[in-house]
């Protein structure tokens, strides 16, 4: 088996995940590594469950298999639950504190569990829990929130966060930079007090 | 050399700029769009482009373009391939001059599609070359060399890339852009161009007399290659042969095929050298059959004899089951790992304020007991919504509806499609429709925009693909062109609108249209269109569940309450849906 460090990116359409990977698969190439890379496109996706794969380091295919990745990061909840079996044993996660029931709960009549439950049961891994959407608010945009998930992980990662936050900086629109920058630290922030 | 973390689709638009591609077309189709979309992006485009109104009209375009000497790239996903078969066929004989690339993305496990066919088929039947990556860095790198094969051999050549490839990402090193010197000229050449019988006899044979130089060539040129390491091996194409390079032991020799057609010689040589082989490929058994028909004695592991699926996806895992299966790998390097049972599932669902599900809404409430053939776009997932009875392939709305119509069935047929699905190939299912008297209605769901593979303009958009202002077509004079007499322009926001108009259609005989017309949520947005929100008065409220149950996913149920979220547009539907008026503008009462 190779050495890439895998991470799986999941949420909601809609929510960032595409430009998160994308911030870490630049950040690879800043340290000049290889990286390689899956996401869903296609559909317009806005609502459904998505995913993205980073294999840091990866020299092979994108994929990453169920029980290999090495961090789990979650935008929400429940789309953390719905991953989780993609981990390692000693795999983690960074989980935004945060759950939107599906439409289907509502039009199927199915039912979700709760947010304490969600929580116990992902406690089976090492868990950062954070309020990414209030802390994103905090920093100027609520639409930073990804970022404040990527400050968070960055603890975790094999990259210098110093070279996720530059490459946070290229890749965010150019007026966003200064509160992407501030989200990042936060998030940064908000994992030490985890 | 630069390098970038790119979609595969991106490196592949930049490979096509470093060819210096000169004229590029297609239509947009999961998961090959985001070519195009590349290309279209990049300022100071030194090469034609155009979203093209079909698969046939882009090939044709294309083919004419590369006739003219110039270097052309025509896109399109797997069943779009199917449209243009009837150029590609002959294309083969026809043959160019300048290099043309017919890029057909394949999508196994169909992530997106209605089926999982295998462009590669398309290539042994046409008996063109067909080169197939099996990584975004391939994919780029194999660019420039398809558009060369093409002028070596005046041949069109098939680029397959999968969903794993265009949609995957990867660090890429790319080369920079050449620039094109070619200008297009057309050399008059009946007998190359106009394929009468005296004409296309002489150029089958000349196709055929093509097949072992480029066998021989795809070989040199690295694309099919191999390393002996020991007494068994396997052979594997596209991503299957990155997923066995992964965990494949030193003492068992690989052969990786990259390219078709195969020389068969080359490849017999291979095989007989080892005990057994197993071969490694998604969808249609391709490369296999190429195998057995040079094995001999030597033992083929695949999906002929049930080692290897013939549907679905290659992954890490599936990649490891087959190989212990046929006795490549003794134990799976993968723990299995089962998901959390019993999760609410989160499909892919029509936004918010999508103008889709109140026509679907209104649909419903007027023709109550009918059938509802639909079409391919964002509004297949009516299903949800129990408005969509069949989907089998662009266009096919209108013609299974006539088809039901005519075969006796009582009840009444109501059919939906798509703006751009109508002009992609619906026109001439409505022609048919009106000339041979079915008795239905056809609903046109027009969001002026290619909304469910990207938002790409068409005809309808009042743009080109490079931004161009454009007249729109008139969706509602090209169907009483077609013949139809009671054709009405609805905003289907408005259910009243609607479900007056569906209720005029359903008393009329005949072919009737309803073109529901209202911006796609998601562009009106983006055109800065502010509607404000809308939310539910607790008080008001009764419970009762109506507005839930449209399926809007800004609205919620809690404490027996309806709640509207932050993701309401403002369309202003369920305020019409709600029996006591308890929906309100946000900020009144």
């Amino acid at each position: 088996m190779t050495g890439s460090y895998d991470i799986l990116v999941v949420g909601i359409g809609g929510q960032g995940t595409i430009l998160a990977s994308n911030i870490l698969g630049e950040a690879c190439l800043i340290e000049g590594r290889h990286v390689k890379g899956a996401e869903t496109h296609g559909m317009a996706q806005r609502g459904g469950s998505v995913e993205s794969y980073i294999r840091i380091d990866g020299e092979f295919g994108p994929l990453i298999a169920p029980g290999q990745a090495d961090l789990l990061i979650s935008f929400d909840l429940l789309e953390a639950l719905r991953y989780s079996h993609f981990l390692k044993k000693d795999g983690k996660i960074v989980v935004n504190r945060h759950l939107v029931l599906p439409t289907s709960v509502y039009t199927q009549n199915l039912t979700a569990p709760s947010e304490e439950d969600i929580i116990a049961a992902l406690k089976k891994y090492e868990l950062c829990l954070l309020d990414a959407d209030k802390i994103a608010a905090d920093a100027g945009s609520p639409l930073s929130q990804n970022v404040v998930m990527l400050g968070a992980a960055s603890a975790w990662m094999p990259l210098k966060p110093a070279t996720v936050l530059d490459s946070v900086r290229r890749l965010v629109p150019k007026k966003t930079i200064e509160i992407n920058t501030k989200a990042f630290e936060m998030g940064r922030d908000a994992f030490r007090k985890h | 050399m630069v390098r970038k973390y790119l979609l595969g689709n991106e490196a592949i638009a930049h490979a096509c700029v470093e060819s210096g591609v000169d004229f590029v077309c297609g239509y947009p189709g999961t998961p090959s769009s985001e070519v195009i979309d590349t290309l279209r992006m990049q300022p100071d485009r030194p090469y034609y482009l155009e979203w093209s109104v079909n698969e046939k009209v882009a090939l044709e375009n294309a083919l004419a373009a590369a006739w003219c000497g110039i270097r052309a790239l025509c896109t399109m996903k797997h069943v779009g391939l199917n449209v243009a078969a009837d150029p590609l066929m002959t294309s083969a004989y026809t043959g160019v001059t300048g290099g043309l690339v017919i890029l057909s993305a394949d999508d196994p496990f169909a992530h997106s599609s209605q089926n999982e066919q295998d462009t590669r088929c398309y290539s042994h039947f046409a008996r063109i070359p067909c080169l197939d990556p099996a990584s975004v860095q391939e994919a780029h790198d194999m660019i420039p060399a398809a558009f060369e094969l093409s002028e070596e051999f005046g041949l069109p050549v098939l680029f397959r890339p999968t969903t794993r490839i265009c949609h995957s990402k990867g660090d890429v090193a790319l080369q920079p852009a050449a620039a094109s010197t070619r200008t297009g000229e057309f050399h008059k050449d009946p007998r190359q161009y106009v394929v009468i019988p005296a004409h296309t006899r002489v150029l089958h044979k000349k196709l055929n007399e093509k097949q072992p130089a480029i066998r021989k060539r795809l070989v040199e040129k690295g694309f099919n290659r191999y390393e002996i390491r020991g007494k068994t091996a396997i052979i594997a194409s596209g991503i299957g042969a990155t997923y066995v390079q992964e965990f494949l032991h030193e003492d068992i020799s690989f052969m990786k095929i990259g390219a078709y057609p195969i020389d068969e010689e080359w490849l017999g040589d291979f095989v007989r050298k080892h005990e057994k082989v197993l071969v490694i490929e998604e969808l249609a058994p391709e490369v296999e059959e190429t195998v057995r028909q040079v094995a001999g004695c030597v033992p083929v592991f695949g999906k002929k004899n049930g080692y290897a699926p013939y549907e679905g996806e290659l992954s890490p895992v599936a990649v490891a089951a087959i190989m212990i299966k046929a006795g490549f790998l003794r134990a799976s390097p993968f723990a299995p790992s089962e998901p959390f049972p019993n999760l609410p599932p989160r499909p892919p669902i029509l936004c918010a304020g999508c103008l889709h599900r109140g026509a679907f809404y209104a649909i419903k409430k007027v023709f109550k007991d009918a059938i509802y053939p639909s079409d391919i776009g964002c509004y297949t997932l009516g299903l949800q919504l129990g408005v969509v009875d069949t989907t089998i392939c662009m266009g096919a709305s209108i013609t299974v509806a006539s088809g039901i119509a005519h075969s006796g069935e009582k009840r009444d047929v109501v059919c939906t499609i798509g703006d751009s699905t109508f002009l992609h190939t619906g026109i001439q299912g409505l022609l048919n429709a009106v000339y041979n008297g079915a008795n239905m209605t056809v609903v046109i769901l027009d969001n002026r925009i290619t909304a469910m593979t990207g938002h790409q303009p068409n005809p309808n958009s009042g743009q080109t693909a490079c931004g161009v202002e454009t007249p729109p077509v008139s969706l509602d004079a090209l169907c009483r062109a077609c013949g139809v007499t009671f054709v009405e322009t609805v905003d289907p926001y408005d259910m009243t609108g609607m479900v007056n108009a569906l209720q005029e259609a359903k008393k009329r005989n005949g072919v009737k249209v309803i073109i529901a017309k209202q911006l796609c949520v998601i562009t009106a947005r983006r055109a800065g269109v502010k509607r404000g929100r809308y939310t539910v008065d607790p008080e008001a409220c009764t419970g009762c569940g109506t507005c839930v149950r449209f399926g809007c996913p800004a609205i919620e149920f809690a404490d027996d309450r309806a709640q509207i979220n932050e993701l309401c547009s403002g369309c202003a539907v369920c305020v019409q849906l709600c029996p006591v008026g308890a929906i309100v503008r946000e900020g009144k009462k």
